[in-house]
């Protein structure tokens, strides 16, 4: 569509693009370790039930998702095998990275065999802090996401040059996707 | 003109035929990878099949994409964060990870727990065994092809992680003990909800009973399929359900080194001659129900007292060394424990249960058909941090 | 209910072990002086003599510890101490086998020896139950299923060329054991059919369990130190201060 590229949509139309993007999130679970629990409980508990949000989980297979959530450790060895999930997702996509050994390591800093935090391979969207993180807290990351994902540029996304959320201009850096941390005190 | 059943038939030999001079000239084996990310392996497991048409000829099962290192780094920690990390090691019955190498630390140093301390971990020990096989129990029905119990099971399950959350702060992951005893008390009104609880746990194991063990398809799919006879389990050194499942009755809560307050309980042990898929199941609803009775027992007596031994403010273990091995959730979780008498330990050997319950799967997997593999799978029931610690 | 067989140290030594140094660790309780030289226990007397009546002078030592008998052979004695375990006492079940090493860790930079959370080893090579020579030990621990009997073995293992016998025609899962202990400490198993990598990466250099492989982590970034210490239940005391590293 030459409209997007060019800039050109009217705000009503971005709007409900945007708007019918971030409720109809078709989400990868990349359960690795000990967060893939709570993300379950998230996903198939009828207490913490994720659909509400407009979040269904469970796709066919990756090249039909549009969000992905990292939760658990990512050693050395399986790093290739996400960084390869990771392009067969087509754009527009967004990752979560649920868990501290999925942001930085964890517990595990010291480890000779751990990838300190996965956002050394792919770009991450939103961080959700914890050990592991209650079902609550990726509810919130993904309540986080979707704002996110309302004040998006399609233009941008398009060109890919980097996102600038408006109100959250401190936290900017110069790569593709500003990255929001739950729990910032921001609001 | 109508195809008449005579021209059908002989329509369908010719082509069949065919088909099979052509499968009889080319023949090979293919080689499919399984893992390490699918639904139906518990986590990054890896396995290499090499299949003729739909049966394994040969498995290889790849591990090592969540090996994060437990034995190097836990020799940089000391002792009250070693237990931080240990209880990542089986991240379904986290509290069971602690115990034995608490177990160990306390051998080492010469002190024991007070009785209400080892009542409490025992009580607490089951109610994670509890939450572990509630999710077996809905999981193989999901790898074997029915939904519905998974949802059961996390439902139930929450039910108990809302008990241990109670008593210990986290859902899992509740890094609980200390050597000598326990962090705190249990809250008032635990006992009673605990109570009422276990009788939740009940209903739910009659549940699956009905819904899944007594299902047809279920037992189709599981009898018969992944036979372990109990030589070659022992000598793999497959623990815990799965080898009573082959019919040896062997349970380190009554066989072993007496630890935390079993030796107090009178317990029935599960075994099953069986040796298949639906004996594993089998043998884990009794347990799931054995565990309930097990904690409603250890509450009607939970003796009165204190709950942490009188241990220094800084923890140095002296030197020496210590095995402890326990009935975990999984299986035979050992814990081999050497200090020189610093604040961390020296070396620490942790022997896991599903490391050599998966160690059996090239013996057992060949010969059978792909779902069988999913199946196996799905009824050794492992852990990847398990395994890969 | 955790052992209390430990503290008891009967008067007569074991038939088979020579004397045993005097060692501390045998006696678990700090405050308790040290008790005289360390023996077998009674209950383990009779599973020493049906290993040694077969092995006789490959044993160079053996203690209990800690209510659980330690043995430890000599290097090419390790297979016939498998065989004989299995068939004299019984001994099906294999839990493990791993390695030990003994030398003392070099510490990373920055580790500060007052604070508590980063322990500072000591700085001599000492051995453990059983005693030992040289710097890599193999140790495996085998139970029976029938009965309480129990066994670790130990066996040194020459560090420049260290190798050992393997167990796999014995035990058949002592092929995962041992290739994660080749793995890790790069002690070669002879016998075994096919030694390779089972945690790492094919392209991974070095065996990370040996203590004088770096953790690198640790050598770039200092230890935060002491945060803070949460209060022993029932104590008044204050929280620790932050410790600097």
């Amino acid at each position: 569509m030459g409209l997007v590229e060019s800039g050109k949509i009217p705000k009503p139309l971005t709007w409900l693009m945007n708007y019918s993007r971030k409720y109809s999130l078709w989400m990868y679970q990349w359960g690795l370790a000990c967060c893939a629990i709570e993300m379950g409980a998230a996903l198939v508990s009828p207490r913490y039930d994720v659909m509400r949000l407009g979040v269904i989980p469970f796709p066919a297979s990756p090249r039909q998702a549009d969000l992905i959530c990292i939760s658990g450790t990512v050693t050395d060895k399986m790093a290739p095998a996400v960084r390869r999930l990771y392009e067969q997702m087509p754009d527009p996509k967004y990752v979560i990275s649920m868990g501290s050994c999925a942001n930085c390591g964890g517990p595990y800093w010291d480890s000779y065999s751990v990838t300190k935090g996965v956002d050394q391979i792919i770009p991450v969207d939103v961080y959700v802090p914890g050990c592991p993180p209650r079902p609550e807290a990726l509810l919130q990351g993904i309540v986080l996401l979707q704002e996110k994902i309302q004040n998006e540029d399609p233009a941008q996304r398009w060109r890919g040059d980097p996102i600038v959320v408006g109100q959250l201009g401190e936290h900017d850096h110069d790569i593709p996707g500003t990255a929001v941390t739950v729990g910032a005190s921001h609001v | 003109m109508s195809m008449t059943e005579e021209r059908q038939r002989a329509y369908i030999g010719k082509h069949l035929a065919e088909a099979q001079i052509n499968v009889e000239l080319h023949h090979e084996d293919m080689v499919l990878n399984i893992g390490p990310q699918h639904p139906a392996t518990h986590g990054t497991l890896r396995v290499v099949v090499k299949l003729d048409g739909e049966r394994v000829v040969a498995a290889d099962p790849v591990i090592g994409y969540m090996h994060r290192g437990y034995e190097k780094i836990v020799e940089y920690r000391s002792y009250p964060q070693v237990t931080t990390l240990i209880n990542r090691i089986d991240w379904l019955s986290s509290f069971a990870n602690e115990v034995p190498f608490i177990h160990a630390a306390e051998q080492i140093m010469g002190i024991e727990a007070p009785p209400r301390a080892q009542y409490i971990r025992t009580v607490l020990t089951e109610l994670s065994r509890i939450a572990t096989f509630i999710v077996f129990l809905g999981d193989m029905g999901a790898q074997v092809g029915a939904v519905t119990p998974v949802f059961y099971a996390f439902r139930d399950r929450e039910h108990v992680l809302n008990l241990i959350e109670a008593a210990t702060g986290g859902r899992f992951h509740p890094n609980f003990n200390r050597i000598g005893g326990l962090k705190d008390d249990l809250p008032s009104g635990w006992i009673t909800e605990t109570r009422r609880v276990m009788g939740k746990v009940f209903e739910s194991c009659d549940t699956f009973e009905n819904l899944l063990q007594g299902n047809e398809i279920f037992h189709v799919r599981t009898k018969g399929i992944g036979i372990i006879p109990a030589d070659i389990g022992k000598g793999y050194g497959v623990s815990g359900s799965n080898l009573r499942a082959s019919g040896v009755d062997w349970d380190l809560r009554r066989d072993g080194a007496p630890y935390l307050a079993y030796p107090e309980v009178d317990f029935k042990v599960w075994t099953h001659p069986g040796g298949d898929s639906f004996s594993r199941y089998w043998v884990r609803l009794q347990e799931t129900r054995e565990a309930a009775r097990i904690v409603l027992d250890l509450l009607d007596r939970l003796p009165a007292g204190p709950v942490m031994a009188k241990v220094p403010r800084i923890i140095k273990v002296p030197a020496g060394e210590s095995w402890v091995r326990v009935e975990n959730p999984l299986g035979e979780m050992g814990y081999y424990v050497i200090s020189k008498g610093a604040t961390g330990p020296f070396r620490v050997k942790i022997r896991s249960a599903s490391f050599s319950n998966v160690s059996i799967l090239p013996w057992v997997l060949k010969g059978v058909y792909v779902p069988d593999l999913i199946t196996i799978l799905a009824s050794l029931y492992f852990i990847l941090g398990d395994i890969d610690r | 209910m955790s052992d209390q067989q430990s503290d008891d140290a009967p008067q007569d030594p074991a038939e088979d072990a020579p004397e045993a140094p005097d060692a501390p660790e045998e006696t678990a309780a700090a405050p308790e002086p040290a008790e005289p030289a360390p023996a077998v226990l009674p209950e383990h007397e009779g599973w020493l003599a049906a290993l040694a009546a077969d092995l006789g002078d490959d044993i160079v030592e053996a203690v209990s510890n800690h209510g659980d008998l330690v043995v430890r052979v000599k290097r090419e004695a390790w297979h016939r101490a498998a065989e004989v375990a299995r068939t004299r006492l019984g001994c099906e079940y294999l839990s493990f086998i791993s390695a030990i090493d003994w030398l003392p860790r070099p510490d990373p930079p920055n580790w500060d020896p007052d604070a508590p959370s980063a322990p500072v080893q000591p700085k001599e090579m000492t051995f453990g139950a059983a005693g030992g020579e040289g710097r890599f030990q193999v140790f495996a621990c085998v139970e029976s299923t029938d009965d309480v009997t129990q066994v670790i073995l130990k066996t040194d293992v020459n560090e420049q060329n260290p190798s050992v016998a393997s167990w796999t025609d014995v035990f058949p899962g002592a092929d995962w054991h041992e290739r994660e202990c080749w793995e890790m400490y790069g002690i070669e198993f002879e016998g075994h059919p096919h030694l390779r990598h089972l945690y790492l990466p094919a392209e991974f250099e070095g065996n990370p369990g040996r203590k004088d492989f770096p953790l690198l982590s640790r050598e770039t970034k200092p230890w935060p130190g002491l945060v803070d210490v949460e209060l022993m239940p029932g104590s008044d005391e204050e929280p620790a201060e932050e410790a600097s590293a």
